[in-house]
């Protein structure tokens, strides 16, 4: 059970957070121009890395806010937790 | 049999209080104080139980939590009845019973002991391998299996206890009070950390408390005396809480712990009612200061497992801390000093030790040579090679060991005995250091696994951390504690220990016999009766990671988690695989520590408390109407309404045709309601809905369908603009939360620039759906003022007006297909607005019907319920909804995954409607629907997504999806049941008013 800074209200329990997936894939501007492998590479092809990790989570029970978090998959040890926005910090 | 062994009187038990209980439907007696285990060793009983495989007679073996074999069922019979416990745990109470586990029809005479003697037929993997063939005899097996299985009974009544849950937030978490716990408690305290010490047992102190060797000393006290006098301080200490009889069960990433506090299960019937049983610690701890302290090792010998034979340690705390001596004829076993310290204690007490026998060739320490001085005789050099007596030891045999300790030579020596210590060395307790993600290192010297790389703030102290010695000890702790709380200076800067010298060591993991390994029994694993045969059958077999050894074997498999025996399943291993130790790796222990109780995982959580569950401001009326309540996500809702005695199927009937006509009424509070305003919000709506909303007038509504980017169905319902910028949308019952939550998602990372607010607004709202051609009468009635006429007020238009002086927003909507009026207030004006409408519409005959009504009006209708006629595989074409997706919107969430090449097929499963050759056949939902009856395999087409009997068509109608179904339309199909296969013909879903004309009614 992780304890998750969140930027918008500090230090909370898990259970008052949601997993969003990976983060920094951006929704594209121009969607018809796409292929369709394209497209599916924007909406079906997530990383799943054994080690860090860049992932979204929202404060569900909280503040509703979106963030992003730096993860060890392996360890659970977060790395970095930085709003929406903002940019990733360099490894 | 029956004679008291109990010795010299002991601190610990109150020899006043005399408590009389039952085992196994013998009535014997114990004192307060003692466990089940330490009152049946007083009475001289050894024999509690029957092991799992092979039913061999099994002992009590130790004095705590790891007790492999005295597993007993406490309270049998009763609605308090708990299989699976310790006996070593269970604090004695009048009128406790408890009987053994697995053993029929006696722990004396037990039938599944054959087994013991078919033993050679069942090696390890037996189940795999034999009662996998044939594969059609595997429940027959399965019969015979569980009832020989000792897994206790569970209770047949409810739990009549209370559990509860609490969170504790603490800076300074200690688990174990021992020595090391103690004084890291103590310390954190004093330098004004909040601290939180717990200990599984009920007294504080651990090992050192009954630890009387005269040859260690603090403060030239005896460590039983000193430690004493530091318990005694800790009380007065502030910023100190203590729960004893709390055990971790759980140690999660970053400091979080689950502990389980037993609060009434030592106390006798009449003092346990109306109180919490147990309680589920959850601690959040920023440090944790783990001193789990260690488990004494057995040896591992031929028939090393007899009634009789126990730990060494085990029969040191029965005499020094219960006042128990476990036998009139002692013999200890050993491979270092910590025996000789439990025979002096033991002669200390006039209790008779016949004999020691050491595999090492020698130990020079002041103990040792005590022991000779008190003239017990010490066989150097030898091992036992094997042991007799069926029901409870009487004998051991034993020879010379080889130097390099393989084999045995010389001539067999039997003594006699009724009770064994084993002592094999100490394993560190490092089970919840593990759990914490930590990783451990094995240690060459000590034999074990040490605690290395720590992932949480945490630190293990003592024995779990691998210090033995009370010199060690405290020297380390120190540090480690001025290291962890940053502090200059503690309590045991100026401590001065006097220790027994060093002793050596000597590790042996499996013990010679002159009997070749095959014809004897070395247990490794008491619970599972796993043997040393057995992990070496398993490495000829070719097994090799120590995961499937211990999976083949079942070694460490049972309710222990192997807590005695692991290390030296890894051992034996090592030596037959020829690797190290340190190479294997150790399995994964998991969480629970000790098993838990259903009751207090799920804490206050039972019953009507089970769930969160929400009710509509209208509820007590439903109630007080009986109405019948189905469960939609955490919502009550009237599901139907039966008057005098109907069936569910007669009152959806009669709700359905008054609502078609004359007048229903339905609580439609539950519909998720997001208020969304900003100067963005209309092309907000654009985005997120299929159909375009830019030109929708203040005052209109509209329904929408909503998208996952994948293009399937996500959500729908109808938004009203109530002004410029402001909106309100409704979202399905169940969808609600998820649709605000993919909402604001969408606003803060992809359209950030948006001004968009977004409130949920679902509990401040009340609805009542008026429906039917008489519904504007009824709503005339009510509210006079407003001009209902279809120019004023048409269908998909919003009014604002005043029932009263309470304000309502009222939406001309409809799901039924019926001229219809949705009435919103604010909730705490729900059950006036429901009960205005049934008054106004008495002379109407209005009806209230529930879910199953309005489920089946708007099947009528073919208007889908997402859920229900959608499975997310479901685009806005398979549903024959193209004429909501716009053309000339540039994008919406959604819209470019419509163009796929998959979601283009023609074959894509599509909603059509079916109807039955016989109207009166109404098909089950789920359905599978086929084109041809004799194929095989025979290719499902699709299936039943929704299914009535219409009473206002007087037919069965349903919706279904099938394959390629749009073009399918009068063809017939065929639905095959488990009795007969029904004709159906493929339909237009729309069956009731196609042309739309009763809206305007
Ligand atoms: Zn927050």
């Amino acid at each position: 059970m992780f304890l998750i800074n969140c930027p918008y209200c500090g230090e909370r329990d898990q259970q008052e957070f949601k997993a969003g997936g990976e983060a920094h894939i951006e929704r594209p501007k121009q969607p018809t121009e796409l292929s369709d492998d394209e497209w599916a590479e924007y909406l079906f092809m997530r990383k799943n890395i054994k080690g860090v990790q860049f992932e979204r989570w929202n404060h569900a029970h909280g503040c509703r806010k979106w963030f992003n978090m730096v993860r060890d998959t392996s360890t659970d040890d977060i790395k970095a937790i930085y709003k929406m926005g903002e940019k990733p910090p360099t490894q | 049999m029956t004679k008291n062994l109990r010795v010299k009187s002991s601190e610990y038990i109150d020899e006043t209080s005399r408590i009389s209980f039952k085992f196994n439907g013998k009535t014997y007696h114990g004192f307060k104080g003692d466990t089940l285990a330490s009152a049946l060793l007083a009475n001289n009983v050894h024999l509690v139980g029957r092991s799992f495989k092979y039913h061999r007679p099994r002992g009590i073996m130790t004095s705590g939590s790891e007790e492999p074999n005295a597993i007993v069922q406490i309270n049998p019979g009763t609605n308090r009845t708990e299989p699976n416990v310790r006996a070593t745990e269970v604090e004695i109470y009048e009128g406790l019973e408890a009987s053994s586990q697995n053993c029929w029809p006696s722990v004396e005479f037990d039938i599944g002991g054959i087994n013991n003697f078919l033993s050679p037929f069942l090696p390890a993997g037996f189940y795999y391998k034999t009662f996998m063939w044939p594969a059609s005899f595997w429940e027959k097996y399965e019969f015979f299996i569980r009832h020989s299985a000792g897994l206790g009974k569970s209770p047949t009544s409810s739990d009549p206890d209370i559990y509860d849950h609490r969170n504790i937030h603490c800076d300074v978490l200690v688990i174990g009070a021992g020595i090391s716990g103690i004084l890291a408690a103590k310390n954190a305290a004093k330098n004004n950390f909040k601290t939180l010490l717990v200990d599984e047992k009920n007294e504080l102190g651990g090992l050192t408390v009954y630890e009387n060797n005269e040859f260690n000393k603090i403060d030239n006290k005896t460590p039983s005396e000193w430690l004493k006098k530091e318990i005694e301080e800790l009380k007065v200490i502030k910023n100190l809480e203590i729960k004893t009889r709390t055990s971790v069960a759980a140690y999660h990433q970053y400091n979080y712990l689950l502990a389980r506090e037993n609060l009434t299960d030592h106390l006798e019937a009449k003092d346990k009612t109306n109180k919490i049983r147990q309680r589920l610690l959850k601690i959040r701890a920023k440090k944790v200061i783990l001193a789990t302290g260690a488990l004494e090792r057995p040896l591992i010998f031929n028939n090393n497992d007899r009634p009789g034979i126990m730990l060494s340690s085990a029969i040191k705390k029965y005499s020094e801390f219960y006042g128990v001596a476990c036998g009139s004829k002692n013999i200890f076993f050993t491979n270092n000093d910590s025996a000789y310290e439990s025979a002096m204690s033991l002669y200390n007490k006039g209790i008779n030790v016949e004999a020691i026998i050491d595999i090492r060739e020698q130990s020079e320490s002041k103990i040792v040579k005590k022991v000779k001085e008190a003239g017990i005789k010490v066989y150097w050099s030898h091992t036992i090679v094997d042991t007799t007596g069926y029901k409870r030891l009487n004998s051991v045999s034993i020879m010379k060991l080889s130097n390099d300790g393989t084999s045995v030579t010389g001539s067999k020596i039997s003594i006699s005995c009724d009770c064994l210590g084993v002592a094999g060395g100490w394993t560190p307790a490092v089970h919840l250091y593990t759990q914490s993600g930590s990783k451990l290192k094995f240690d060459e010297e000590i034999k074990a696994f040490l605690p290395n790389q720590n992932t949480s703030e945490q630190i293990s102290v003592g024995s779990c951390g691998g210090d033995f010695k009370i010199d060690e000890i405290i020297k380390n702790l120190n540090q480690k504690l001025k290291d962890t709380l940053n502090i200059n200076e503690t309590d045991l800067d100026n401590i001065k220990v006097e220790i027994d010298q060093e002793n050596s060591k000597r590790n042996i993991w499996l013990l010679p016999s002159d009997k070749p390994l095959g014809k004897t029994k070395p247990f490794v694993d008491y619970q599972n009766d796993a043997t040393a045969k057995d992990i070496k059958l398993a490495l000829r077999e070719g097994f090799r990671s120590i995961e499937h050894v211990k999976r083949y074997t079942t070694t460490g498999m049972g309710t222990d988690q192997g807590k005695l025996g692991n290390m030296h399943a890894l051992g034996i291993i090592a030596d037959t695989a020829g690797v190290k130790m340190g190479e294997l790796g150790t399995t994964t222990f998991r969480p629970p520590y000790t098993p838990l109780t259903f009751g207090t995982i799920v804490g206050r959580n039972v019953g009507k408390f089970f769930d969160i569950f929400r009710r509509t401001p209208m509820n007590d009326w439903h109630l007080e109407n009986k109405a019948e309540f189905e469960n939609v996500g955490q919502w009550k809702r009237a599901w139907y309404y039966p008057i005098n005695g109907e069936t569910m199927h007669q009152a959806v009937q009669r709700e359905s045709k008054a609502a078609r006509e004359s007048a229903g009424i339905l609580d439609a509070s539950t519909l998720g309601k997001i208020d969304i305003q900003g100067s963005d919000a209309s092309e907000f709506l654009n985005r997120v809905y299929t159909n375009a909303w830019s030109k929708l007038a203040i005052g209109k509504c509209r329904y929408g369908l909503m998208l996952n980017e994948d293009g399937m169905v996500y959500d729908d319902g109808v938004t009203t603009r109530l002004g410029e910028n402001h909106y309100i949308m409704t979202t399905t019952t169940g969808g609600a939360a998820n649709v605000l939550g993919k909402l604001e998602d969408y606003l803060q990372t992809e359209w950030p620039e948006l001004d968009v607010y977004l409130t949920s607004v679902t509990d401040h709202y009340a609805t009542a759906s008026l429906c039917g051609p008489n519904s504007k009468k009824i709503l005339k009635k009510i509210i006079p003022d407003l001009d209902l006429s279809d120019e004023n007020f048409p269908h998909m238009s919003f009014k604002e007006a005043k029932i009263g002086n309470v304000q309502c927003r009222i939406m001309r909507i409809s799901f039924t297909g019926e001229l219809s009026f949705e009435i919103n207030v604010q909730a705490s004006y729900g059950k006036h607005l429901w009960e205005k409408c049934i008054e106004a519409g008495k002379e109407f005959n209005i009806t209230p019907y529930g879910t199953e009504t309005m489920h089946l009006l708007r099947a009528e209708k073919g208007f889908i319920i997402v859920g229900q006629d959608t499975d997310g595989t479901m685009t806005p074409i398979d549903l024959q909804m193209d004429w909501i997706v716009s053309k000339k919107k540039y994008d919406f969430i959604g819209k470019r995954s419509l163009y796929r090449s998959d979601t283009m097929r023609e074959d894509r499963k599509q909603l059509v409607g079916l109807l039955t050759e016989d109207p009166n056949v109404v098909l089950e939902e789920g359905a599978q629907i086929v084109s041809e009856l004799n194929q095989s395999p025979v290719e499902m087409l699709g299936h039943v997504t929704s299914s009535y009997f219409s009473p206002n068509l007087k037919k069965s109608i349903a919706l279904a999806v099938v394959r390629g179904g749009k073009d399918m339309i009068g063809k017939q199909l065929f639905v095959p049941m488990e009795s007969k296969n029904i004709n159906v013909t493929v339909a237009n879903p729309v069956f009731y008013d196609e042309k739309n004309e009763r809206l305007n009614a």
